[in-house]
């Protein structure tokens, strides 16, 4: 699977309440998610996330188990996600809804365009190339299906 | 001989295996995205009811019509299932899992991070998210992979002001917000033997703190002797024997009362660093510190009293409400000035019952204090139901000590 997108820099630590607060749960219009992603964090980011790579430093997606953040952030047009480490719920679910998670360090700055392929490993931006931990052979088929409901579902619809 | 999580899981750290899961569950807020995804799956199939329970714990009762519909809703799907199905005021899902629903050695999977709180009775259990539950639903089952360890030894006893709450806050100030990412923890030595189940559910409650998957005790004569309450009878584990790849100690002799500032778990200081510091808002509750032994602790300080601040109290359970009802300790809190609310999570994830207003300052029990957690421009103390007592009588921040 490869992809491209404009890098968008955040910090370490980012937090699921960051990622789509708590006030914003209980509904079933799920477009809240997305137009108040990463609201409590910067309430311009939500309008740069269509086309973006997230690019964010460790411990990405701590905290809740709530799975709207990664929901939130593949709604709002989020490409993947890359960051050093993963909180390990967040990287699950997102593997579970379809969104790519790139493990890995990768210098960048804002709008650098950012790509990548999971199933070669690998992440570019700015020039530079970087390794991307592999992903286990479960949840790169899961991934590949489109997330865990496809997958079980027996493949993309 | 190996650890906890690589016996219970049947393989060593780093392989992944597919398990049934024992015990699963969900709650009013999570619960709502698995139906839909179970909903979506397809397959009209769902696994084990008799294992598998929806707890109501996050916004009870509901706060709004939409919340209510929603609940509503919820109500139908586990009637539709045949899953356990525990109404408003049964209390937070981890306690009432805690009270007979978790054994030694199961596979447990709770849709809340802090599911890791039921490691304390020797089972591995973890957080999933819903689109997860719904797969378990459906198939019965998931994969893990079967975590490294880090060893928390534990060494003397606690004493004084300072309570299983500052041990936690001392681990995940030692190890940091990731420092045990993908890891499990697994409390050891004669410190963690020492410890009642209140507060052994009080420490592996926070392991998600550091990044961990789990939290774990080995299940002891105290898991046996807590377990023959509800009329379980127990295997005891025996220890893991050897080392561990990463280990912290921790002397209980040398806790003192802690506090995390806001808005970050890990950033742990004395509360006597910070005392004074005026307080809108003392919350007593929630999966970490709302259990009957926290209950009864505030109230031993507050009792014959008047809390100086408003005081907000949620019991983790109705189990532990009737026995502060019964022992009188609800009295003693009632009398004191603190308003109790209905079992259940109260406003730790800022929903209801309790949400802050811009710039209000909250001492609480609870395990987390994110920005904006318990409402927008709000700011959260974590810290011991003790040292929530002294700071509600005193309506700043007031180390324990004080008052014993």
């Amino acid at each position: 699977m490869r992809g491209i997108g404009r890098a968008v820099c955040l910090g370490r630590d980012i937090d699921t309440d960051l990622i789509i607060a708590g006030r914003y749960l209980r509904t079933k219009d799920r477009s809240v998610w997305a137009a108040h992603a990463l609201e409590d964090l910067d309430p311009a980011l939500a309008g740069r996330l269509s086309g973006a790579v997230i690019v964010a430093g460790g411990n990405f997606g701590c905290g809740s188990s709530r799975e709207q953040a990664a929901i939130a952030l593949r709604d709002a047009g989020v490409v993947a996600v890359a960051a050093p480490s993963f909180a390990r719920i967040f990287f699950r679910n997102a593997v579970n809804i379809g969104l790519p998670v790139l493990e890995c360090e990768i210098p960048c700055r804002d709008g650098d365009q950012v790509t990548f392929d999971l199933e070669e490993g690998w992440i570019e931006a700015g020039g530079i190339r970087r390794a991307v931990s592999p992903l286990s052979p479960r949840m790169r088929a899961i991934l590949a299906a489109g997330g865990l409901v496809p997958f079980l579902c027996g493949g993309p619809r | 001989m190996s650890t906890l999580s690589e016996r219970i899981l049947g393989a060593g750290a780093g392989a992944y295996v597919d398990r049934a899961v024992d015990r699963a569950y969900v709650h009013d807020g999570t619960g709502l995205l698995a139906r839909a995804a179970w909903t979506e799956i397809g397959s009209g199939v769902f696994t084990d009811p008799d294992r598998r329970y929806l707890i109501f714990d996050h916004i009870v009762p509901a706060n709004t019509s939409m919340t209510a519909d929603l609940q509503q809703e919820m109500r139908e799907f586990a009637a539709m299932t045949g899953m356990h199905f525990f109404e408003v005021g049964a209390g937070v899902c981890h306690q009432v899992m805690a009270e007979g629903r978790a054994l030694p050695g199961e596979v447990i999977v709770g849709a809340d991070s802090h599911s890791c709180t039921l490691g304390a009775l020797g089972a591995f259990a973890t957080g999933v998210g819903a689109t997860d539950m719904a797969g378990i639903w459906a198939t019965g089952g998931t994969w893990f992979r079967v975590p490294e360890t880090t060893g928390i030894f534990l060494e003397g006893a606690l004493s004084g002001a300072a309570s299983a709450k500052d041990v936690a806050l001392a681990y995940v100030g030692a190890l940091g917000m990731d420092g045990a990412t993908y890891r499990a923890l697994e409390f050891v030595g004669e410190g963690a033997v020492s410890l009642s189940m209140a507060d052994r559910l009080t420490l592996c409650n926070m392991a998600v703190e550091t990044g961990a998957k789990a939290g774990i005790f080995y299940a002891d004569r105290v898991t046996r002797d807590y377990l023959a309450g509800f009329g379980i009878a127990a295997e005891q584990q025996a220890p893991h024997a050897g080392g561990y790849p990463d280990e912290i100690a921790i002397d209980l002799e040398d806790v003192v009362p802690l506090l995390a500032l806001p808005p970050r778990v890990d950033t742990v200081c004395p509360v006597a660093e910070k005392e004074g510091l005026p307080v809108d808002q003392v919350f007593l509750g929630t999966c970490t510190g709302g259990r009957y032994e926290d209950l009864a602790a505030f109230a031993a300080l507050v009792r014959g009293k008047q809390v100086a601040v408003r005081t907000v109290v949620v019991p983790a359970s109705r189990a532990v409400l009737m026995q502060a009802v019964s022992t009188g300790v609800l009295a003693d809190l009632v009398a004191a000035g603190c308003a109790v609310a209905t079992p259940g999570c109260g406003p730790c994830l800022g929903a209801h019952m309790g949400v802050l207003g811009e710039g209000e300052v909250c001492l609480s029990t609870a395990n987390r204090n994110f920005k904006n957690r318990m409402g927008v421009g709000g700011e959260i103390y974590l810290a011991s139901p003790m040292t929530a007592a002294a700071t509600a009588l005193a309506g700043a921040i007031t180390s324990p000590e004080e008052f014993l």
